[in-house]
């Protein structure tokens, strides 16, 4: 029974977010029509036991997309950033460490 | 009635001033306010209160408590019926209805319990044995009988009359159990200026000092009492029991608000299911007795220490008057002191050699004959116990004896040592480790936030429980930052001296006395599983505990094994040569205790369900007579019969004056997206596989969008009302996954993108007016539009108004006549609706509802929620002429996926009935006739007809014997009865599609066990042409 802090309207029961998959890979380029590299995108999630970064969106909130990093053993919450920015440089280590 | 003739003159917390009536297998009773169930029927002295389980064997009172195993008992009648409840924990009203369980025709002669002389035949794995004859039909005849034979109390079908809440709460401390530890913790806690919340299972705060008459420890809890009910921040929840620890610090708990009384008071609901948020927790939530495993260990009258002790002392009832007290550990002396006080003869039989000093000086005192190294082999009786056999015993070496002397009795009570409670630790993945010099489970390494305290700690004495209480809080006032705690000391009152004077002899079973016949040894006294179960499974090589619980079922009924789990492991710790260390704990889940699902639920049930939507005309259609059915959320006007119609007929009508004069109907439902800024067409571009930046302003485009992976996501029409603004509806249906879709898209892949998507769907009302004449009824309604088809083409859209009300138009048809979509802002939409209603009703105008909506659809061949299903490509769909091939688009690559190109996948074709007889169903798996087999041997394996495939699982049988491999060659999704073509039409998927139009082919449903010949069309039934769109 995860709570996420939204960084637009604080911290929020999970009940109110949407889960939308894996976000550690960025999606390929439109004109890119290379099936590998979307089936990577779609298909190949990750799943690690640890930190993971994925995709929430607050939908009975501000109904942003967001990037949660959550450790999928403890469920602590490392970080909550809205989707549309900049994956942090910690971040991603920290993902890929794990 | 015999009245209560085990009832103490004096003592206990009951209120003698408040007699309740109550009545057990149709008889009256009488008890008093502050009783238990369990403990009147005592004080009247019924003691055979239920069957067994598998045995019927008959069974008696066990325990005070939660962890009850024997006597459940159903409860009320009628919608408040409640079976399988423990009658340790029904306090009593006056009023109270319960019945014995798992008995018939009576709780005395059971007709069942003739099983209990064959136990063989249900021993460990029956299920998997006995009844599973040479061929599985061997289950299928027992299945009944023993699913009737075995078993719990019986459910009701009869609707709960009462409410039920769902609650939340936030707290810095959450304490689980108030007993001294927990009292402790809550005060220490209060005083620091935390949040707590206390709760406890109980009727009242105490825990086992309920159950105890010496001063000191009396005297600590109303000390205690007292300064809980002064600090302003701790919350006492009594009746509440923590059911669930979850992730998150998130405690589910129950709050049985209106159990304890006949019907909830008027607002209240019967039971309350909270979520607790809490930065810590500590769990003083004690320990459980457990018994020793002997033969004929589950007669009425034998019973946990402890309980006897507690009846005695809390209930002011005497449970045996020649008791025998068998123990091998100092906490069940107290016991018989205090029954000895009631009044009992006692003796009191111990396992251990050499007992000390103090204690047989104690015994003697006391007036208690001490049977030092000896121990309880056998127990006598038929209802009740009469006897127990005394062998004697060395812990060291136990082999089967000759009995040695034969006690008199009317209560064995029994402790065999103690075991913390820790079932929300081990929820939250905290391991138990094995302490042997308590011989109990103690707490692993806690999880975060989680604190242990008292009993469940392993303190045995009250000192230590509170002292552990009192750090336990302090540390959390630290963590939560609350002020330092005043005074970390215990509330006033002299604690007595309590240290054990002799250590446990850890003892599981005790071995039938020889020279006669061995009874069954009960371990899970619930799931009637014995000690041979668990040496049959151990020998059948489920060595594992996790797998010997499956196969037993031991620690499976509704108590979870409280009373047997432990015992359990020491057993299959001797017979494999292990350690209990060794041989490990099985994982406990929520919930601890039963939990109704009735409460999880809470008020979401009926009409609360799930929310429900309403178009802006719902009112209207209400008033018109209007049938609803439900699309998603949405409740829609289905038809809208004339008196005397069936839906056939209203449909018909409806359809009728859609394809002859004009119609209306209500689209309110459609998802609307409002999509502004200066990329929206860029962006529109990119989420349709077909172009959209070439749309001028005014016109409308069909669009089909795509998911990432290639398959249809969904389809609509967007038109664009300005440079930078397009207006986008979505099926009803899919609405809410397109705008999720476009909204991940511009925030997580294409932020760069100027553009705002903005779900208007509920800001517009809609309405379809369809028909030959629907020009002619706009005319009528909206100004300032030339309504002419060089004014408003096809695929045109224009502004307007109708009255004051301000319109857009879209010209678009989904029934394929001439028709418009009008759009008002949804608080005009009754009054154009109306106004609709008023000006068309020359012409013929008919409101027309979904079932007509589809039929003309269908009839059309166009695809809707049923088609676009989440498996269907463009290709399938017919569609793939749409996308483009000189922009990318959302699913583009992956739509050219190997597999998706399959040219052997289901392809959209219409249907109709090949004879014109049998029935089209929606679902119906379209199967190759030449596949079809004809009859089957023996055994019921099918002959295959010779040009049919290689045999797979077969999809369907009819009732003759004839059926079909395999899964089929596509699918039915769409059925309607074509008013236009007075026959039955459908559309569906085939393999092959197109290239199979004129063929026929078997319609399979499986369920209803028809097979109906069907033959393949174009999915076009009416004017393939398209020449109405403009008629």
């Amino acid at each position: 029974m995860l709570r996420l802090a939204c960084p637009y309207c604080g911290e929020r029961d999970y009940v109110e977010f949407l889960y939308g998959g894996d976000a550690s890979g960025p999606m390929p380029e439109l004109a890119d029509d290379d099936i590998d590299r979307w089936t990577d995108f779609v298909f190949f999630r990750d799943n690690p036991k640890g930190e993971h970064a994925e995709f929430w969106q607050h939908l009975h909130g501000c109904r942003q997309w967001l990037r949660v990093v959550r450790d999928t053993v403890t469920h602590r919450v490392a970080s909550v950033r809205p989707a549309r920015d900049e994956v942090p440089a910690e971040d991603e280590k920290r993902v890929e460490v794990a | 009635m015999t009245g209560q003739v085990r009832r103490l003159a004096a003592g206990g917390r009951i209120d003698r001033s408040r007699p309740v009536s109550f009545r057990f297998d149709g008889r009256t009773y009488t008890g008093h306010a502050g009783d238990t169930l369990a403990s009147a029927l005592l004080a009247n002295g019924v003691t055979l209160v239920g069957r067994s389980f598998k045995y019927h064997r008959p069974r008696g009172i066990y325990s005070a408590g939660v962890e009850e195993p024997n006597a459940l008992v159903t409860l009320r009648g009628e919608g408040r019926h409640e079976p399988n409840v423990p009658a340790t924990r029904v306090e009593l009203f006056d009023g109270l209805e319960a019945q014995s369980q798992n008995r018939w025709p009576s709780l005395r002669h059971d007709a069942m319990s003739v099983v209990g002389r064959f136990p063989k035949l249900f021993a460990a794995g029956f299920y998997y044995k006995t009844f599973m004859g040479p061929t599985r039909r061997a289950w299928m005849v027992y299945e009944h009988f023993i699913r009737k034979a075995a078993g719990m109390g019986d459910p009701t079908s009869a609707p709960d009359p009462d409410r039920y809440e769902k609650a939340h709460a936030f707290c810095n401390l959450l304490v689980v159990g108030a007993g001294p530890a927990g009292l402790a913790a809550a005060i220490a806690a209060g005083r620091s200026g935390l949040r707590v919340i206390l709760v406890e299972d109980d009727a009242e705060p105490g825990g086992s000092l309920l159950a105890r008459r010496d001063r000191p420890a009396t005297d600590w809890l109303q000390s205690a009492l007292a300064e809980l009910a002064s600090l302003p921040t701790v919350r006492v929840m009594t009746r509440t029991s923590a059911f669930g620890a979850y992730d998150g610090m998130t405690f589910g708990l129950l709050e049985r608000v209106a159990d304890h009384v006949a019907v909830p008071p008027p607002f209240q609901p019967r039971q309350r299911y909270w979520r607790v948020r809490a930065e810590r927790a500590i769990l003083a939530t004690g320990m459980i007795e457990r018994p020793i495993v002997f033969a004929d260990n589950d007669l009425p009258g034998v019973m946990l220490a402890s309980a006897a002790q507690s009846y005695a002392n809390r209930f002011a009832v005497l449970p045996g008057r020649r008791v025998v007290v068998f123990t091998n550990n100092d906490s069940a002396y107290s016991a018989a002191e205090d029954l000895r006080a009631a009044g009992a003869e006692v003796s009191v039989v111990d396992v251990r050699p050499g007992l000390p000093e103090a204690l047989r000086l104690r015994m003697s005192r006391a007036g208690i004959a001490l049977h030092p190294a000896s121990a309880v082999g056998r127990a006598n009786g038929t209802r009740a116990i009469a006897s127990v056999d005394i062998v004697p015993f060395d812990a060291a070496r136990p082999a089967p004896a000759r009995v040695r002397t034969r006690l008199r009795c009317d209560l064995l009570a029994v402790s065999g040592g103690w075991t913390p409670t820790l079932h929300l630790l081990a929820q939250r993945g905290c391991k138990p480790v094995y302490d042997a010099d308590q011989a109990m489970l103690v707490a692993g390494a806690l999880p975060e936030g989680f604190a242990v305290a008292g009993g469940a700690a392993g303190r045995a004495t009250l000192a230590a429980c509170i002292e552990s209480g009192m750090a336990a809080a302090l540390a959390a006032a630290e963590a939560c930052g609350g002020a330092p705690a005043a005074q970390g000391r215990a509330p006033a009152g002299r604690l007595p001296d309590e240290r054990a004077d002799a250590a446990i002899t850890p003892v599981w079973t005790i071995p039938a006395p020889l020279g006669r016949r061995g009874g069954k040894m009960f371990v899970d006294l619930q799931h009637d599983v014995g000690a041979d179960d668990i040496a049959l499974a151990y020998r059948e090589g489920y060595a594992s505990v996790e797998h010997l619980k499956r196969y037993t079922t031991l620690g499976m009924a509704n108590d979870q094994g409280k009373t047997s789990n432990l015992n359990a492991l020491g057993i299959l710790a001797g017979l494999s040569g292990r350690t209990i260390a060794e041989v490990g704990t099985t994982t406990f889940r929520p919930p601890f205790r039963p939990v109704a699902v009735g409460a999880l639920a809470g008020p979401e049930t009926g009409l609360h369900f799930r929310p429900i939507r309403r178009s802006p005309m719902h009112d209207w259609h209400q008033e018109h007579g209007a049938e609803l059915t439900t699309t998603g959320l949405w409740l829609r006007p289905w038809y809208f019969p004339q008196p005397g119609e069936s839906r056939r007929d209203a449909c018909a009508r409806e359809t009728a004056a859609v394809r002859r004069t004009v119609g209306l109907t209500d689209v309110s439902s459609l998802g609307k997206i409002d999509v502004q800024g200066p990329d929206a067409a860029e962006f529109l571009n990119r989420v349709y596989v077909n172009g959209f930046s070439k749309l001028p302003v005014g016109r409308a485009r069909y669009g089909v969008m795509l998911r990432p992976d290639g398959i249809v996501l969904d389809d609509g029409t967007t038109s664009r009302i300005s440079e930078h603004h397009y207006f986008m509806t979505t099926t009803t249906a899919n609405a809410g996954k397109v705008m999720a879709q476009l909204e991940f898209l511009l925030q997580a892949a294409w932020p760069d993108l100027r553009v705002q998507v903005t779900s208007v769907t509920s800001q517009w009302a809609g309405m379809a007016v369809s028909g030959p004449m629907s020009r002619d009824l706009l005319g009528r309604v909206v100004t300032g539009i030339d309504l002419s088809d060089g004014g408003l083409p096809f695929m045109g859209v224009a502004h307007g108004h109708a009255g004051d009300i301000p319109v857009r138009v879209l010209r678009v048809s989904f029934s394929g006549e001439r028709a418009y979509e009008v759009y008002a802002p949804a608080g005009y939409g009754m009054a154009l609706w109306q106004m609709f209603c008023d000006r068309g009703a020359d012409l013929g105008l008919t409101v027309y509802g979904v079932e007509a909506l589809g039929a003309l659809r269908i009839e059309k061949g166009h695809v809707a929620g049923s088609e676009l299903e989440g498996r269907t490509t463009l290709a399938d769909l017919g569609l793939a002429r749409m996308a483009s091939g000189v922009k990318p688009f959302l699913g583009g690559a992956l739509a050219k996926r190997q597999g998706l190109a399959d040219p052997e996948r289901p392809q959209l074709v219409g249907l109709e009935l090949a004879d014109g007889a049998g029935t089209l169903r929606a679902g119906a798996i379209l199967c190759d006739p030449t596949a079809r087999y004809r009859k089957r041997f023996a055994d019921g394996s099918p002959v295959l007809s010779e040009q049919a495939p290689a045999p797979a699982a077969a999809v369907f049988t009819a009732a003759n014997g004839s059926g079909h491999m395999g899964h089929g060659i596509g699918f039915v999704s769409s059925v309607t009865w074509s008013p236009e073509l007075q026959r039955n039409i459908a559309l569906g998927f085939i393999s092959g599609g197109a290239s199979r139009i004129g063929s026929e082919v078997d319609a399979a449903f499986p369920l209803y066990g028809e097979l109906t010949k069907v033959r393949v069309t174009a999915p076009h039934f009416v004017d393939p042409e398209g020449e109405r769109l403009h008629g």
